[in-house]
């Protein structure tokens, strides 16, 4: 089966192997076949993909297999170690000129996602207190310059635009601008170009000429397949970047483009997209996308996640409430609230090992309107009601959902769904007293 | 001073009337005086696919013996050209079959063999663009971000009027940033109708719109444009439905065209789309974008093998006539010859 998850692959060659003390040539040639393939398929490229495998082979034959893992999770660690260090290792960041301001040129295949990303990364200098200006110079694609002043104006920075006069001119004459108005960051979002043009490369090379920009940033589509090797190569011969930031990463493309980049230019990727709002810059973590790539989810992510959005004193007033049963609606819509500050669902799934690829998921509707619609309910019940569901009935259902546009049926399925989880926190509970098990159940993001 | 800073105030609605005067304003005209010959076109832009895949496959086979070496750099030319592992197999069994039945043993031989299977792969399930002509003939255009359906409705848009056609436009992108000027610059540009709604605005009443106003201005051809959204955006893919449902409820049936617009540089990510696209809406077929640009394109084959999806329009350049109908053997044959 296609797109199945390289860990679950493993195991399944690897489980004849219980038992052996060593892995033997011809067990690492089988696993190697599966990595290989999942490289592939992750759209690696096929000279980045042998050269690793090569490596790897080297360093896996004659490997102990550790007994605490099985003999297919110490191939894994081997090829996720490997893969992380061909990452980067650590997450790098945009290198601030010493005198402002600190000219950044954004370049690119059409695309593959400049304009929004240049609105992002302005968005992300201006949180941190910096005073960014955006630079309209992509003069070609229809509309380019609007999209930019639009997005400007959503996340309120300065967008410099000429129209459609030569971007050599419009970037000299934005970084002086930049310089008179105590902008410390220019960023320019140049027009997305074909990397074999050798026209519109030569205007790149001249806007750098002109401005010399202490960072330039080739932004790729992490859909990108074989060609992604050239495509930086290109760019990376013409221009010299500085790093890279992958977009689309949202979507479900394993994004093997990253490693191939890597390993071509030496350049490291410094950010990647996750989303279609502003915010949606985030910094680059090569562990990360080292098992993403392998098709193993993105626990790590997940987890941090979680800490940013749960505050610890109120999990713990939480599970303290659940334990003694005095959990109430309220509480329960506190939690909600919570799990929706974490961050879409759909992609708090897919940051979940195996999940993205799982059939089931397809039919599970991920639907934020739903949890808006259990906040809607809750909201239109009364304080006493919220504290004691149990006074709850026919008629104050119907008002209740009539408040909150909703349908009885809709305030009768919360009420079962609450009085279920008050159910299993009781058991629980009584399983705390007993052992100490159930506590790591709550102490998870604590 | 032509120098204009915008800084979070509406001051853009200017800007609209400069962007009609593009530089490239004048490529109109150039396009259709510049009579290159379709065939020519094809194999200009198609020569950096040519250069990279086919060129690799003459060096390999000139003067070899035919034996598993051979095979295996087969192997890695087809998936370093976005083939996809499934469909390498696939293409490189068939040949060893091949091989082996018809006793062959000139490695020259193999670039033949393979072109043979190329254009049986691509012609199984091909059909061309298919439009009504005793009725409003309707397209909508849908993809992931930034694949290039704007342009590509802008191309089809000077296709159809240069073939006298009446086309309406409908700015269904109503999320993206000056997604609908950028359709607008378009319509300009081309001398078409275009019908468009205030950013933000729900996409299923632009949809409804449009068919209304083609109906009533007795349009020939509309062609509908989408917000771009990646396919594992449950609710986007929803959303995508609702619209396909209002356009086919409006028009009193389906559709003459549902395309998928795919960037040619895609790799093998290609297949999620047209999967997850097809279950949200009845894809009819793909329009392949910037091929000109890429060594690769062989997601086309990974696409019809696996999809059985057609590949109806290929992008093969930056002026409006190089957005070309697809032809496997002419494609094919443009990429070997």
């Amino acid at each position: 089966m296609p797109f199945s998850n390289l860990a679950s692959r493993l195991q399944e060659t690897m489980k004849k192997l219980r038992g052996r003390g060593k892995l033997t040539e011809k067990d690492v040639e089988a696993a190697l076949r599966e990595v290989r393939l999942a490289l592939l398929e992750a759209d690696v490229n096929y000279r980045v993909v042998k050269d690793f495998t090569a490596k790897l082979r080297e360093r896996a034959v004659g490997q102990e297999v550790m007994s605490s893992l099985s003999p297919a999770q110490q191939v894994i660690k081997i090829v996720n170690e490997e893969l992380t260090a061909l990452m980067g290792g650590t997450q790098s960041k945009i290198a601030l000129a010493s005198k402002p301001p600190t000219v950044i040129m954004m370049i690119g295949l059409q695309g593959a996602g400049k304009t929004t990303t240049s609105a992002k990364l302005a968005k992300m200098f201006a949180s941190q207190g910096h005073r960014p200006l955006l630079v309209a110079a992509d003069i070609y694609r229809p509309a380019a310059i609007k999209q930019l002043m639009v997005l400007g104006e959503q996340i309120k920075v300065p967008v410099f635009s000429m129209g459609e006069q030569n971007p050599v001119d419009i970037s000299r004459a934005a970084v002086s601008h930049a310089k008179e108005h105590n902008n410390d960051i220019v960023i320019i979002d140049t027009a997305g170009r074909l990397h074999i043009d050798e026209s519109l490369m030569g205007e790149l090379k001249d806007i750098k000429e002109n401005v010399s920009p202490h960072e330039i940033l080739l932004i790729v589509d992490s859909m990108t397949g074989q060609e992604a090797v050239n495509v930086a190569e290109s760019f990376n011969e013409a221009l010299g970047i500085d790093g890279v930031i992958l977009t689309k990463m949202d979507g479900d493309a394993r994004g093997g483009a990253a490693l191939s980049i890597k390993t071509v230019t030496g350049k490291p990727i410094k950010f990647a997209t996750f989303s279609e709002k502003m915010d949606g810059l985030e910094v680059f973590h090569p562990d990360r996308m080292a098992s993403r790539i392998l098709g193993m989810g993105d626990v790590l992510s997940l987890i941090e996640k979680a800490e940013a959005a749960y505050d610890a004193e109120k999990a713990k007033a939480l599970s303290e409430k659940m334990m003694t049963d005095s959990f109430t609606l309220e509480d329960f819509k506190e939690q909600l609230e919570q799990v929706k500050q974490m961050g879409p669902l759909d992609q708090l799934l897919g940051m979940m090992p195996g999940m993205g690829n799982m059939k089931q998921l397809k039919n599970l509707e991920v639907d934020e309107s739903h949890l808006k619609k259990i906040e809607a309910i809750i909201n239109s019940m009364t304080i006493a009601e919220r504290r004691n569901p149990e006074i709850i009935g026919g008629s104050r259902r119907k008002r209740i959902a009539a408040g909150s546009g909703t349908r009885v049926q809709d305030v009768n399925r919360l009420l079962k769904q609450f009085n279920q989880t008050k159910q299993m926190m009781k058991q629980f509970a009584a399983f705390e007293k007993k052992g100490k098990k159930g506590k790591r159940m709550f102490s998870l993001f604590r | 001073m032509w120098r204009k800073i915008f800084s979070g105030k509406k001051q853009a609605e200017g800007a609209n009337i400069e962007l009609e005067q593009t530089a490239r304003e004048d490529t109109l005209e150039e396009a259709s005086a510049v009579k290159v010959g379709f065939f020519d076109r094809l194999k200009q832009g198609l020569t950096k696919t040519k250069d990279g895949f086919v060129g690799k496959v003459e060096q390999l086979v000139k003067g070899r013996k035919i034996d598993e070496a051979l095979f295996e750099d087969l192997e890695e030319i087809l998936i370093q050209a976005d083939v996809g592992f499934e469909t390498t197999m696939l293409l490189t069994d068939k040949i060893r079959q091949r091989v082996e039945e018809e006793r062959i043993s000139d490695g020259g031989e193999i670039q033949r063999l393979l072109k043979e299977e190329i254009v049986s792969l691509l012609t199984a399930h091909y059909k061309p663009l298919t439009l009504s002509t005793d009725r409003l003939a309707s397209i909508m255009v849908v993809g992931v971000n930034g694949a290039g359906k704007t342009t590509t409705i802008g191309k089809l848009a000077y296709r159809f009027k240069q073939e006298k056609a009446k086309v309406l436009l409908g700015a269904g992108d109503t999320f993206r940033a000056a997604a609908i000027d950028q359709l607008q610059v378009w319509a300009n540009r081309v001398g078409v109708d275009i019908v468009a709604h205030q950013e933000g605005s729900d996409p299923g009443a632009v949809a409804y719109d449009t068919v209304a106003a083609a109906k009533a201005r007795k349009a020939d051809v509309m062609i509908l444009d989408t917000a771009g959204r990646l396919q594992t955006k449950t609710n986007l893919m929803a959303e995508l439905g609702k619209v396909h449902r209002v356009v086919v409820r409006e028009l009193g049936h389906e559709l003459d065209e549902v395309l998928l617009v795919v960037d040619a540089t895609t790799g093998q990510n290609a297949l999620s789309q047209a999967r997850l696209f097809k279950e949200a809406v009845p894809l009819t077929g793909i329009v392949l974008t910037k091929l000109d640009g890429t060594a690769k394109g062989g997601i086309i084959l990974a696409l019809a093998n696996e999809l059985e999806l057609p590949v109806k329009l290929i992008g093969v350049g930056e002026q409006y006539t190089d957005l070309q109908d697809f032809d496997p053997e002419q494609f094919v044959e443009a990429l070997f010859n």
